[in-house]
């Protein structure tokens, strides 16, 4: 318990350079580490939300295609991911035309139109520097609502979305060098003293299309997520079991007195 | 196809296309209802539910199969021996004659005329090798015989034979006859000691005591089975208690543990008096906190192998860590509390705060659930010593720590938590009725 809230301590000293919500992590610093120069528990997180948005066509719809749905995997604050993410291949249900949809570029997302809900598979292959093996999210495709009984609405899709991270827990130093001051992931502190190479200028910014899903389409519908709410929950509880726990403690002591004096007093 | 059908008698709605069952392929419903197997009717497929089964158990083809139009196939009385017989008895029965060729060969269930094979031992081997005090000759004998009629059926055997014996002695009085016999017949030792009857020998002493038990089970009133089953849950539980102690003599390494220990430490002096099985206790408050630090680390280092992995796996990796120790009822509990508590199972925005504080509580509530194991544990202790008798250990009550309605998410006051606790609670102020006797006698003395 001890050494989490030290390490706490620290990521909030540090300045942020994404948003604010996003803290994390774990820099341990020993003499050895620094010799070796070997980065010991530094870890990358790329906090990601992926999902779906589904509008049901109304007028337009057919036995068939009943809905128009988009999956897709983007960074949690709608940076581009594409600095870590390579490729994402979403795997559809066999019954679509070219189930397998390789996207190679932002925003990683499939449309389609469709009648019915299946889990679909979507394998993040990241570049050659940050990993080699590829990271795979399984999501259920939601088209209906909740509650089925209310009527269907062309306004307002079904959204569902999930929050996670990746982490890399070991990130190679061209990794690190490359993706400083990138505002998609929550970069570590490094060690003191600890000198990251320059990044290679890539001279792009004119071509590439952005990458970042800020001015998506579908931005009205996606969700923010904050753990700021959660954060105070766990903060609650775990003062609650805390306040319990020394409670406990202090009867189990008087109960030992008093079985002390019972084991130690006349016999009857 | 089948269901719905049904539903449409029922008056049911059809289910709704989101459901798993018709997730099939688009153009499932129209193919269902075009193609079926031919060879059997529409209605009957329909009974399967409209889908073929996984391992056709009928070739369908077959079904509707003529036989070839050039055969000539007539069924003819006829005449036949079997080779399972030893008389030379002639029956009839129908045949298929194709072509007025009739069918050659032994009758067809000749080959299941199987026999045990009995030894043969000549009077003279008797006087060598298998005289008996309890078994004269004749009645080894007879049992042989009975053996090779009866195929080895003992019960049977045991019920025909002339004098009363038992099936256990039947059978040791055969085996170890048997076991004479290989031996003195066999060209040497190491022959007959691959036979399975020397390798195993029949033990009648065993075999009785194994038949005794059976019955014994059997017989068993439920009563009695309800109590054998709590006994031996509490003596695992104690083994295990007495396992994970002598684990955590083992040297422990890092800092984190020693925080650990030293809190729990000041349980264990205070109790070195108490007895031997009670004692193991405080050793359990130590020994999981020891244990889970070792599974986090390794937890930790495998995840580390994945190099790339995502935040709600990485939580259930440890949360599984913490829970190694302990047994399902206990993590049935611990989620119990965290629901009670209004904290979501798996967090919904797992950054690595929330993560860290998640597995934390956790640990949390894990400490608390053993405390209050141990509370009741020294509550029983206690009693049992005033009433000078060994207490049956009290079931772990199902009282929920945190009930769900008066604490309010974020709630800035203190909650009393005195009138909630069941039990325990009152140890310290009011006496059980158990505790009075005895201070009464004293007062008399006095």
């Amino acid at each position: 318990m001890t050494s989490s809230s030290s390490s706490k301590k620290q990521a909030q000293d540090q300045p942020e350079t994404s948003e604010p919500t996003l803290k994390s992590l774990k820099t341990k610093m020993t003499k050895s580490d620094e010799k070796q120069k070997k980065l010991k528990d530094i870890e990358i997180s790329v906090p990601i939300v992926y999902g779906n948005v589904a509008f049901w066509l109304g007028k337009k719809a057919s036995e068939y295609q009943s809905h128009k749905w988009a999956v897709y995997v983007r960074g949690a604050t709608n940076e581009d991911i594409s600095v870590v993410v390579k490729k994402v291949v979403f795997q559809l249900h066999s019954s679509f035309n070219n189930p397998t949809r390789v996207i190679e570029e932002p925003p990683f997302e499939v449309s389609e139109s469709g009648w019915g809900e299946f889990e679909i598979a979507m394998t993040l292959h990241f570049h050659s520097d940050v990993c080699d093996k590829p990271l795979s999210l399984y999501h259920h495709l939601k088209l209906y609502p909740e509650d089925e009984s209310g009527p269907l609405t062309m306004k307002k899709p079904v959204v569902v979305e999930s929050y996670d991270e990746i982490v890399f827990p070991d990130p190679s130093e061209s990794f690190l060098a490359r993706v400083q001051n990138h505002l998609a992931l929550t970069f570590p502190r490094l060690p003191s003293g600890y000198n990251l190479p320059a990044p290679m200028q890539v001279d792009d910014t004119g071509k590439k299309k952005r990458g970042d899903t800020k001015d998506h389409s579908l931005g009205q519908w996606f969700t923010s997520f904050s753990e700021a709410d959660e954060l105070l929950q766990l903060a609650a509880a775990r003062q609650q079991v805390q306040a319990h726990i020394a409670k406990l403690r202090r009867q189990i002591s008087v109960l030992e007195g008093q079985n002390q004096t019972i084991k130690t007093g006349s016999d009857l | 196809m089948g269901g719905t059908d049904a539903k449409d008698i029922l008056g049911l709605p059809k289910t709704p296309l989101s459901l798993s069952l018709t997730q099939e392929k688009k153009s499932r419903p129209q193919k269902e209802s075009h193609r079926k197997p031919d060879g059997i009717s529409r209605e009957v497929y329909a009974l399967t539910g409209g889908v073929a089964p996984l391992m056709p158990s009928i070739d369908v083809t077959q079904l509707k199969r003529r036989p070839p139009a050039d055969e000539k196939v007539a069924w003819q009385w006829l005449p036949f021996t079997s080779s399972a017989r030893k008389d030379a008895l002639q029956l009839y029965h129908w045949v298929r004659v194709v072509n007025n060729v009739p069918p050659t060969g032994d009758y067809s269930f000749a080959k299941y005329n199987k026999s045990v094979v009995i030894l043969k031992y000549t009077d003279e081997e008797y006087e060598n090798h298998l005289t008996d005090p309890v078994w004269t000759k004749e009645e080894t004998d007879q049992l042989f015989e009975f053996c090779q009629n009866f195929d080895l059926r003992f019960v049977v055997i045991a019920d025909r034979f002339p004098v009363s014996r038992t099936v256990e002695e039947l059978k040791d009085r055969y085996y170890s006859v048997n076991r004479a016999l290989l031996r003195a017949r066999a060209q040497s030792p190491a022959d007959v000691a691959n036979h399975p009857l020397m390798k195993e020998p029949y033990d009648i002493t065993r075999d009785r005591e194994r038949k005794r038990a059976l019955s014994m089970v059997l017989s068993q009133s439920r009563h009695q089975e309800k109590k054998d089953a709590e006994i031996l849950a509490e003596a695992k539980r104690i083994t295990e208690m007495r396992l994970a102690a002598r684990r955590a003599e083992e040297p422990v390494v890092s800092a984190n543990e020693n925080a650990g220990l030293d809190k729990a430490d000041g349980v264990v002096p205070g109790s070195s008096v108490s007895p031997s099985s009670n004692s193991q206790l405080p050793a359990t408050a130590v020994a999981p906190s020891t244990l889970t630090m070792a599974d986090y680390a390794s937890t930790l280092a495998s995840l580390r192998m994945l190099h790339v992995y995502l935040r709600t796996y990485g939580l259930e990796q440890m949360v599984q860590a913490a829970s190694s120790a302990v047994g399902l009822r206990t993590i049935k509990r611990v989620e119990q509390t965290l629901q009670d508590l209004g904290v979501n199972l798996k967090p919904k925005v797992p950054t690595k705060t929330v993560c860290d504080e998640h597995l934390e509580l956790r640990k949390e509530i894990l400490t608390l659930l053993n405390l209050q194991k141990q509370l009741q544990y020294k509550e029983s202790e206690g009693s049992s010593h005033r009433e000078g008798s060994f207490a049956a250990m009290p079931d772990t009550p199902k009282d929920r720590v945190f009930a769900s309605d008066p604490f309010s998410f974020g709630a800035e006051r203190p909650i009393k938590k005195e009138q909630k606790r069941k039990g325990p609670g009152r140890q310290a102020d009011t006496p059980s009725p158990a505790h009075k006797r005895p201070r009464k006698m004293k007062a008399s003395d006095l």
